[in-house]
């Protein structure tokens, strides 16, 4: 045992860190599916875009005022994608909005190219983050130990935000039921524009955190974790927070052992073929409530 | 009876439009001579209609069937390796398989036929074999991966076929499956669409529309088959369906194999089209340019996607190359520089989505009974061809 | 006198979750009858129509179509320690029998629903064609490659019989959605019926309908019952309608049978009458 751990630690510490940062990005997903039952599809490339804009702004501002200016930034850009191409179809059918969240992704990925010219992009050194240091006799950099520590105080601050406040018992009550909260007075639209908000947010903070372990960012780096991520939303439980998380952390850990066992090429394989046994054992997902549909 | 009769006026139209179409065809390969403009024009026309077949079998499941599968790029390509695979010849393999040994399958069936049957005989029946290997492996992989992806729901049945693809995509590029697939290396030196030809007569525009023609052909009569009504029921509704007798994984699964049979042949004319084939391009943006051409021809119109598919290649590869080129009429524009066509073209797609979801045809058919009854200057009764949504 | 059982529900328990929707339910309904369940809203009347039809699976208890078992269930593992229907280990033994709804279809039950489910992109002529792919001589290929034309010809021209039976022949190239209500109510019938069922499950043909309609609808459906000797079990508010065509009546309220008999004895029975009027406490 103790050999195995050994032998493992530094994929079971990059599987950690990974999966906080396909955490923050799952709360997106899971959060919007919870009140739109929408698969933002382009919240993956959300994340890259986060990466892209700090390429962009370290080069041009101090890294002290780059990093709020990245975080702002994905916030507006979650929100005008929110307003421009999802509410302009609420009643619209459910296959509209996936395939309008298709093509924002679409948009997304090729503004990127545009503005990259296809080339990869070096991402910045954050300085503290990307510092290396040793632990149980295993180099890493910062970033691995303090993304879990992040994460987590992210996620008790979001659940005590949605449990306390009063925005935060709007979203509970939108996610329950759409047409009834309308009736009590709730502002739909503000909700939803909140819940992109705070899934942009997590997802900026996420794509600081992920980049700093990789060397580079381009047009397509978003597709992978961003459909991680949505698998660790399935397998949680599609609209739990803590489900998400978990899920989050299990894919990540599992991914990075497979690869540690030389095994790359599947690594990827195996966040799908978890998504496909999670959804047919247990649909809901571990924390998901059982719908029954009405005839 | 009246209708009938009209049929048939519609059928004869028809049949002669696809006549001229398929002379003008061999006569662009052969008499008329290569210039700037055919040089842009055939290769838009061959892509257009390889895109044309693979939207329409995207649209008999998506737009007919109502199941939101985003693993077209993946059975694509399916059908482009199974067919790039059977028909590289023997004695290409060790250049081709440089790093695997010469590969494993040692044998090539348009080879082996043109052996038998002489060169231009053998390379076209055995294109075409290869082609129907290509549509069977893909609808073989179709079935086993439907009997799990199938029993979810809508927006879960997406993730997880778009997933499928990704996964395909990971194990064909993987080193252990080098001597067939050849790892992430190029396929190459198979039969291309240039060695279809009878004796001196160059058949490589006509091909794929030849082939397009009759899968969509296909597809038509199945969908305005009784089996084509059961895929419409369950995507109108599938507990009236359920409740009509309709077995819902039967029809699905049906529908799922029989689109991606004919993706996966679309995938083989993809890579006859191109000579050579890699397993990087297939990935899911790729499907996602297909929905979208889905999309903007009309979910539902079979017509449609075959218009859409034209318009998204020719803007693609012609129209709009200028967008890239840093000029435009002999100006040079400072936003235009590579990449910059794929943003317009991006956000004209946007715009169809939110403004004009019915796509070009809506889910209406362009129909050449009424075409005939418009000649004749007779009011179309409305009705069949355009049912108003 | 004595008719054979076309349907018989023994003990059908159905809970969702903590809520037992219908508790111990058992019904015959005699071959040639038409036979109602009525009951207030959420007694659990198109509840019981879900389990017979094979839409839900129910927590316990069997249901027999002519003399044969079609559905088989009792509660398992956490169903179990959470069941709070009676009966728990009556059907212990038995192999659970779960149909799909269109294998139910098959057997020959057909079905309409409360809130209309025609299939709103195809035309009245379409839907009720389409209800006749089940019974189709035909395969995937046949039927692509138009092999058997006879087979088609059929199907097209018993449902044109079939239209023109109900009135419908007018509408056909309307699509189904665009009929008034009524009409509408009356298209899902015949496409019932085009499944060429033995026994009819009607879910409130009358909602919405004039006292006007209800009256031809009562016609109608004894008609229909007549001629293609049907047997049918229906859910209806209309007491009109009820008392009018039913030959025997069962009673439900909170997922329990309250009464059962024939029209005249429910209208007289006073558990009946306060499940429909409510009764106060201190009474």
């Amino acid at each position: 045992m103790s050999g195995f751990l050994e032998a493992n630690l530094p994929y079971i510490l990059a599987g950690i860190s990974v999966g906080g940062q396909y955490a923050l990005i799952a709360i997106g997903y899971t959060m919007v599916y919870g009140i739109l039952r929408l698969i933002n599809f382009a919240h993956g490339d959300v994340f890259m875009v986060a990466g892209l804009v700090m390429v962009y702004t370290s080069a041009s501002m101090p890294m002290v005022l780059a990093i709020p200016v990245v975080i702002l930034a994905t916030v507006i850009l979650g929100f005008a994608i929110e307003r421009v191409a999802y509410m302009p179809l609420r009643s619209a059918p459910r296959m509209s909005v996936m395939i309008s969240a298709i093509g924002v992704s679409y948009l997304l990925q090729n503004c990127a190219l545009y503005f990259t010219g296809g080339l990869p992009k070096v991402y910045p050194e954050i300085p503290l983050l990307s510092n290396s240091v040793t632990i149980f006799g295993a180099t890493t950099k910062v970033v691995t130990l303090i993304t879990p520590v992040i994460t987590l105080v992210l996620v008790i601050a979001l659940v005590t935000f949605i449990n306390k406040t009063k925005l935060g018992m709007a979203m509970r009550a939108v996610s329950k039921d759409f047409e009834t909260s309308q009736l009590m007075g709730i502002r739909i639209n503000n909700v939803i524009s909140a819940t992109f908000m705070i899934g942009c947010f997590l997802a900026a903070i996420g794509s600081l955190l992920y980049f700093s372990n990789y060397t580079s960012v381009i047009p397509t780096s978003g597709g992978m974790p961003g459909l991680k991520a949505f698998v660790a939303a399935v397998f949680g439980g599609i609209g739990s927070i803590p489900g998400a998380v978990i899920g989050a952390f299990v894919i990540g850990i599992c991914e990075n052992i497979i690869k540690g066992m030389g095994l790359t090429t599947f690594s990827d394989a195996f966040t799908f073929v978890l998504l496909i046994v999670i959804l047919l054992v247990k649909p809901t997902g571990i924390f998901g409530e059982k719908a029954t549909d009405k005839v | 009876m009246l209708t009938e009769k009209k049929d048939k006026t519609g059928l004869f139209i028809g049949a002669v439009c696809l006549a001229v179409l398929y002379v003008f065809l061999i006569l662009l390969d052969n008499v008329i001579p290569q210039n700037s403009f055919t040089l842009l024009l055939v290769p838009v026309l061959k892509k257009g209609a390889i895109y044309s077949l693979v939207c329409v079998s995207m649209n008999l499941l998506n737009g007919f069937t109502g199941l939101f599968s985003l693993g077209q790029a993946g059975f694509m390509m399916l059908g482009g390796y199974a067919y790039a695979i059977f028909s590289i010849p023997k004695d290409q393999h060790a250049a081709v398989y440089q790093y695997f040994d010469g590969g494993l399958i040692q044998f090539s069936i348009p080879e082996a036929l043109s052996n038998v049957l002489g060169e231009s005989a053998g390379a076209i029946i055995g294109s075409i074999i290869c082609i129907m290997i290509a549509g069977i492996v893909a609808a073989a992989f179709a079935a086993l991966i439907g009997i799990p992806v199938l029993r979810l729901k809508s927006d879960y049945l997406a993730i997880a076929t778009l997933g499928f693809a990704e996964i395909l995509r990971a194990i064909f590029q993987w080193s252990g499956l080098g001597p067939i697939t050849n790892g992430s290396n190029l396929l190459r030196k198979y039969t291309s669409l240039s060695a279809i030809k009878i004796g001196s007569l160059k058949l490589a525009t006509f091909f794929p529309f030849f082939i397009a023609g009759i899968s969509i052909a296909l597809i038509v009569l199945l969908i305005n088959s009784s089996y084509g009504r059961a895929f419409k029921a369950i995507r109108d509704d599938e507990i009236a369906a359920e409740a009509m007798g309709i077995n819902l994984f039967r029809h699905k699964m049906l529908s799922f194999v029989i689109s991606s049979f004919f993706a996966g042949v679309g995938g083989a004319l993809l890579a006859m089209f191109q000579t050579t084939i890699q397993a990087t391009p297939f990935k899911s943006a790729m499907t996602y340019e297909l929905l979208l051409i889905v999309v903007i021809g009309g979910i539902g119109s079979i017509s449609g996607s075959c218009i859409g598919a034209f318009l998204f290649i020719a803007c693609n590869e012609w129209w709009l190359r200028f967008l890239d080129n840093g000029s435009f009429m002999g100006m040079s524009v400072p936003f235009f520089r590579d990449g910059f066509r794929k943003v317009v073209f991006s956000v004209i797609i946007m715009v169809i989505v939110l403004f004009f979801s019915k796509g070009i045809m809506g889910d209406r058919e362009i129909s050449f009974a009424g075409l005939a009854r418009r000649i004749r200057g007779s009011k179309p009764s409305g009705g069949k061809e355009a049912p108003a949504k | 006198m004595s008719r054979p059982v076309v349907l018989s529900l023994e003990n059908i328990t159905m809970q969702f979750g903590g809520v037992v929707a219908i508790n111990n339910l058992s019904m015959e309904i005699p071959e040639g009858n038409i036979t109602a369940l009525i009951g207030p809203n959420g007694a659990g009347k198109t509840t019981a129509f879900n389990c017979i039809t094979g839409v839900y699976q129910p927590t316990n208890g069997i249901v027999r179509f002519m003399d044969k078992v079609i559905v088989a269930s009792h509660p398992t593992g956490k169903d179990l320690k959470n069941y709070k229907g009676w009966n728990a280990d009556a059907y212990a033994g038995m192999k659970i029998i779960d149909p799909t709804p269109d294998q139910i279809t098959r057997l020959g039950i057909a079905r309409t629903f409360q809130n209309i489910r025609l299939w709103k992109s195809m035309t009245v002529f379409e839907n009720v064609l389409t209800a006749k792919h089940m019974r189709a001589k035909q395969n995937v290929f046949s039927a692509t490659f138009r092999a058997n034309a006879k087979e088609e010809k059929r199907m097209r021209d018993e449902t044109m019989a079939l239209l023109e039976e109900q009135g419908l022949d007018r509408f056909r190239d309307e699509l189904a959605t665009s009929l008034p209500y009524g009409l509408q109510r009356r298209l899902e019938i015949a496409r019932a019926l085009a499944t060429d069922p033995k026994l009819l499950l009607l879910d409130e043909p009358a909602a919405g309908m004039n006292p006007q309609e209800t009256l031809e609808l009562s016609e109608f459906i004894k008609q229909i019952r007549d001629k293609y000797g049907l047997t049918i079990l229906l859910i209806e508010h209309h007491m009109d309608l009820v008392m009018g065509i039913a030959d025997y009546i069962y009673v439900i309220d909170f997922g329990s049978e309250i009464a059962q008999g024939l029209p005249a004895e429910i209208q007289s029975n006073r558990k009946v009458i306060d499940a429909y009027l409510g009764v106060s406490e201190d009474e």
